[in-house]
């Protein structure tokens, strides 16, 4: 669905603070993925999702979205934001509406929707998001946190994207809240076949969610694969300062300690059969 | 250090222009910490933490029930700037509390203001970068720093403050992990050398496991208290409220509840490998044989 092949860039070009923030990245996305995109601050994150959209314009370097290279001077920009849909860090920062229902609205009105068509658009969104036709008309400032960040998710939704991008949508929420939000999440990639792009620090919830990683550091793509193959490169990701899952630290642990595992486990689960199987075989489990 | 006594906070709610209601966001909360413990306040979104840690240092004061710190009651107003001198906070979002142009001067900015001598904030200025590790950055704007580095600049600038207590409200939310151990490894530095009290609000269970004492809080009540082998023990109170606890303490509770004999709680990962393997290795296995 999209491709991106040896994206540059590089901020405040010429200057004494010129720095290159993006170096030869390529990867795709397919419909119905689940990506997690991790590396540590600084690495580049919040800058290439700006390209997915076309917020940011690479130096050098294409992106292609359902075939059609987004740099064309007659590609219509404002048709790939429709498509592609970011959401910020604290995304509830930006709800300004006077009513809830404005707020979500207020996106597809300005891709051009009539009035009904967004009203129909943004009340199934919210539908989708758990926040019930009681709420359509209070001020979305009256609201708790994660009812906020549920709201200014479905302002994006309401925009029928085929790819929502997330930076770290759960800063800041307790784990309830973040558990709600991610099983939110997962539940319009299925119902809707959509890819989902998830920047976080948090690897434990990458591992748990996403079936693809790719790690950048230091502006290049280091590393890509499934969640396993990426995660059970435990040396490497410490190396270049990251974490990995602490159940994946653990059972990376029993194995160096000897216990005859094939690989260190990536979810509580796995680890719980992983270590049923193993002391079953031990001879001494029933 | 902190006494609180059937403390009641209720914040008012404006329907409408003229219509009004009150919220009770904390309810009966009594609560002592010893003066150098390190004290982890879990708890959900709304729960009452922060609101908590702003009657510490007088931004909030009780409806009811009593707040003393060191001996004064947060109520007496000729204690306030005492009281505020020895509780220092740091909240979730470093770029929100940073004001000066230079590291050094925005540490500079407590002292300064609480009138002492050039030399004296200069000392205490040096003494809090070299606490926090970033006194060879004394000169950089604050705003090149990365997130961790930013938040242990806001530790430093609580820290010149001289105060025998810190407050910190979620101070890792926002920060990628290699910048989490930074600042919790400062946290547990300040308080196991320094001997600062420590209060730590967090939605990570992972950085608890070290508190000497963990408060549990629910719809603004303290639902538990103690030490994180007690809180642990029984994770069925942590779930109930919907919190997390460690992957490992979690995998240990599921592997006894299949008959493995575990000793729990596990509360970190050497202590998990260590029981892993004392079963893998050890006689306890055979008596099942």
């Amino acid at each position: 669905m999209m491709k991106v092949e040896h994206l540059k860039f590089t901020y405040a070009k010429k200057t004494v603070d010129e720095c290159r923030v993006l170096n030869d990245i390529s990867f795709s996305v397919q419909e119905g993925e689940f990506i997690g995109l991790i590396g540590s601050s600084g690495s580049g994150k919040t800058t290439l999702i700006k390209h997915l959209n076309g917020l940011l314009k690479a130096d050098s370097g294409t992106v292609y979205f359902q075939g059609q290279n987004i740099y064309d001077k007659k590609y219509i920009l404002s048709k790939l934001r429709k498509e592609v849909g970011l959401v910020f860090q604290y995304p509830e920062q930006q709800l300004f509406g006077k009513t809830v229902l404005a707020d979500v609205c207020f996106g597809p009105l300005n891709l051009g929707m009539t009035k009904e068509e967004a009203e129909k658009s943004a009340k199934e969104c919210l539908e989708l998001v758990g926040i019930g036709e009681a709420y359509y008309y209070t001020s979305p400032f009256d609201l708790s946190g994660g009812q906020k960040r549920c709201v200014a998710i479905a302002g994006i939704l309401a925009m029928q994207p085929k790819i929502l991008v997330m930076d770290e949508p759960a800063a800041g929420l307790d784990p309830e809240t973040k558990y709600m939000v991610f099983e939110l999440v997962e539940k319009i990639r299925k119902t809707r076949n959509i890819a989902i792009v998830l920047v976080s620090h948090h690897m434990e919830d990458v591992a748990r969610y996403a079936n693809k990683v790719l790690v950048l550091h230091k502006g290049e793509l280091v590393l890509s694969g499934t969640t396993e193959e990426v995660f059970t490169k435990t040396d490497f990701l410490r190396q270049i300062g990251m974490d990995v899952p602490q159940i994946t630290s653990v059972t990376e642990k029993l194995i160096q300690a000897g216990v005859p595992m094939t690989a260190p486990a990536t979810s509580v689960k796995e680890a719980e059969d992983m270590i049923m199987k193993v002391l079953r075989e031990r001879g001494g489990m029933k | 250090m902190i006494n609180i006594k059937n403390l009641v906070h209720r914040y008012t709610i404006w329907e409408s222009d003229t219509k009004k209601s009150k919220k009770t966001v904390l309810d009966d909360v009594t609560l002592d910490i010893s003066p150098g413990q390190m004290v982890a306040v879990l708890g959900p979104n709304g729960s009452g933490k922060s609101t908590l840690a702003k009657h510490l240092n007088v931004l909030l004061l009780p409806d009811e029930g009593t707040v003393w710190i060191d001996g004064k009651d947060t109520k007496d107003v000729s204690a306030l700037w005492n009281i505020r001198s020895n509780v220092g906070m740091v909240f979730q979002n470093p770029d929100n509390q940073i004001v000066g142009t230079s590291v050094e001067e925005d540490v500079a900015f407590g002292p300064e203001n609480k009138n002492l001598p050039s030399e004296v904030i200069q000392e205490r200025v040096a003494d809090s970068l070299r606490a926090v590790g970033l006194l060879h950055k004394r000169k950089s704007s604050p705003f090149r720093l990365s997130g961790g580095q930013k938040q242990r600049v806001a530790i430093a600038g609580a820290l010149a403050g001289a105060p025998k207590c810190i407050v910190l409200d979620e101070p890792t939310a926002m920060l990628d992990p290699a910048a989490r151990k930074e600042v919790i490894n400062v946290i547990n530095r300040l308080n196991k050398e320094a001997g600062i009290t420590i209060i730590l609000i967090t939605h990570h269970t992972d950085e608890v496991v070290g508190a000497d004492k963990i408060i549990l809080m629910n719809q603004g009540h303290i639902i538990r208290e103690g030490t994180p082998e007690e809180l642990f023990d029984d994770i069925s109170i942590l779930k109930a409220v919907k919190m997390d606890v460690p992957q490992v303490t979690e995998l240990a509770w599921r592997l006894k509840s299949r008959g493995v004999p575990i000793r729990t709680p596990v509360l970190t990962e050497d202590q998990f490998a260590a029981e892993m393997m004392r079963i893998y290795n050890g006689d306890t296995i055979r008596e099942d044989c």
